[in-house]
């Protein structure tokens, strides 16, 4: 199956001379849960401003379900629904005319039922007839979701969704997100919340000084830039690592009762049997043991500061 | 054309407007009644005729033109302001609509409800004051005319301004002195001669003599020249929406 957006060559550059998107390509795949992780100003905001039209290109193309988004943007942008990050809405609107009119303006024609539906499944409806000034901002994020939803978008963007939200109403959000994936929308989420990525998403890009610089299936980027940590908590605590594992990746906690060893994964040799047979002949013996392996966060954080 | 689309911004700005009718309604109708009750009713009765024309109904036109003029730039700025402000712009950016549709939209609504309100204080005004529409077909063209093409003027300016305070300086510290500077309480015969002539490069004259002249059939300029200048501000206005459009202006980034 064709990407359901391919970005090419895209380039960013504003006004004041700063390159946003350098020479950025990306392919998303029909029925996806993406999530984009960057850092602040990497330009996760920027590449999906463009993919909406809400900013111009510099250079480059971008297609979406095979519609240009420049030369033909009323197909293109009627397949897309954007969330963004900031909480933006018309305050004395209720909540009911605010998502009839974001279907009108999609150019769909109204249809009652598929928004008490959408409004339904955000847990909006007894709020329909409320202005939306009046809601609380977890209420202000889903009612710019259902907006989004409103003219049955295949592709939906996420930008930053729980950003604010609490823990509660982030599990609500997500089981939402998996429920729309299952009805068939690709959805592109970026997000800080590493857990989030780490729990959502199918694929992860990751984008940093306007460049993507990796992109992998979720488990296999887990397993391939895996680390684990392997900690042994001691019977007597050590002053100091004795100076014969002084050469292996050892560190020992502030209270000297727990040392900790990281390895790899994917290598064929992890070095732990030495470490235990080492250790046993030092006299060092300890009580218990566990293994840790990394999170996204220390993969994500690893890559951004290795580059 | 995504119809709509252009009925959804349509809708939305009429909305606003229904919302807000104390201030958006009740309060231009208001402020110009006073007109007529104190020069029409009060004062009018001792001032001389003009043209023939009793002065109560002689400056009729001049203040409608005047309604006209600040509703249309201020009900346009502030629709498309209003989204800039709040960010809810993201929507219309990202809808499947060309940018002549959001202008049929906005502008189309604050030029409605400009008509509607010239409409309104023409009706309030036969209250006061004795007056005739002698082209009453004309009479309505140039009502709906000027309040296009300055709703136009008043998308540009919600467009270019980045803050309130900039919304009201083109009503207030220009539209009004032009208004009142243009005609609408003295034919300008009534200047000396030097004045006559600066007075001409006040665009608003050829509007308000326009307009009068399709009550009482008297103008200061001919009505083919008033005429030529409202189609001028409407291409003029058109011309400056179309780039700001083609180069994003403030809009995109």
């Amino acid at each position: 199956m064709p990407p359901i957006i391919s970005v090419q060559g895209l380039n960013k550059t504003y006004a004041s001379g700063f390159e946003a998107l350098k020479n950025l390509d990306l392919d998303i795949n029909t029925g996806e849960i993406f999530a984009l992780l960057g850092p602040n100003g990497a330009g996760k905001t920027t590449l999906i401003s463009i993919i909406c039209g809400i900013a111009n290109p510099t250079r480059g193309t971008v297609t979406a379900d095979g519609h240009d988004i420049l030369t033909d943007f009323r197909q293109a942008r009627a397949k897309i629904g954007l969330v963004p990050q900031e909480l933006a809405t018309d305050a004395f609107e209720t909540v009911w005319a605010t998502v009839n009119f974001s279907r009108g303006l999609f150019g769909k024609a109204p249809n009652p039922a598929h928004l008490e539906k959408i409004l339904r499944q955000l847990s909006l409806w007894d709020k329909r007839n409320s202005k939306i000034k009046a809601l609380s901002g977890g209420m202000k994020r889903r009612v710019m979701i259902a907006k989004a939803l409103s003219h049955e978008p295949k592709i939906l963007f996420l930008d930053e969704p729980t950003a604010g939200v609490d823990v509660e109403l982030r599990r609500d959000m997500w089981e939402m997100v998996r429920g729309l994936r299952e009805q068939g929308v690709t959805i592109i989420l970026t997000t800080h919340y590493i857990e989030e990525a780490e729990e959502m998403a199918d694929r992860i890009g990751v984008i940093s000084n306007g460049e993507i610089i990796l992109v992998e299936e979720k488990t296999a980027l887990m397993r391939k830039l895996g680390k684990k940590q392997l900690t042994l908590s001691l019977r007597e605590p050590l002053a100091n690592v004795p100076d014969s594992l002084a050469a292996m990746p050892l560190t020992l906690s502030e209270d000297g009762r727990e040392l900790n060893y990281n390895f790899d994964t994917e290598q064929e040799h992890s070095g732990i049997s030495e470490l235990l047979k080492e250790l046993d002949s030092q006299g060092v013996e300890f009580r218990d043991l566990r293994t840790r392996e990394s999170s996204l966060e220390d993969i994500f954080v690893g890559l951004v500061h290795g580059q | 054309m995504n119809l709509y689309s252009v009925r959804a911004i349509y809708m939305f700005e009429m909305a606003r407007t229904w919302r807000t009718l104390l201030q958006s309604v009740a309060t231009p109708v208001i402020s110009t009644s006073l007109y007529f009750v104190v020069f029409g009713s009060a004062i009018g009765s001792r001032m001389v005729d003009i043209d023939g024309v009793s002065y109560g109904a002689y400056i009729i036109p001049g203040l409608i033109m005047l309604t006209l003029l600040m509703q249309s730039i201020s009900n346009a700025s502030f629709g498309i302001y209003m989204p800039k402000f709040s960010g809810t712009i993201y929507e219309v950016l990202s809808a499947p609509i060309s940018y002549v549709e959001i202008v049929l939209g906005y502008v189309g609504a604050a030029a409605t409800k400009s008509v509607i309100l010239g409409l309104i204080i023409l009706i309030t005004a036969t209250f006061f004051v004795d007056y005739r529409i002698d082209h009453p077909i004309w009479m309505f063209s140039f009502l709906v005319l000027t309040s296009i093409t300055f709703s136009f003027l008043g998308f540009v300016i919600g467009i270019w301004a980045d803050g309130f305070e900039k919304l009201q300086i083109v009503p207030m510290m220009i539209v009004t002195p032009l208004v009142f500077l243009g005609g609408t309480f003295y034919s300008i015969d009534m200047l000396p001669s030097f004045w006559q002539g600066v007075t001409l490069l006040n665009p608003v004259v050829y509007l308000v003599s326009g307009f009068r002249w399709s009550f009482y059939g008297v103008s200061d300029v001919h009505i083919a020249v008033s005429t030529g200048m409202t189609f001028g501000f409407l291409v003029l206005f058109i011309a400056l929406v179309w780039w700001i459009f083609k180069t994003g202006y403030k809009l995109k980034s």
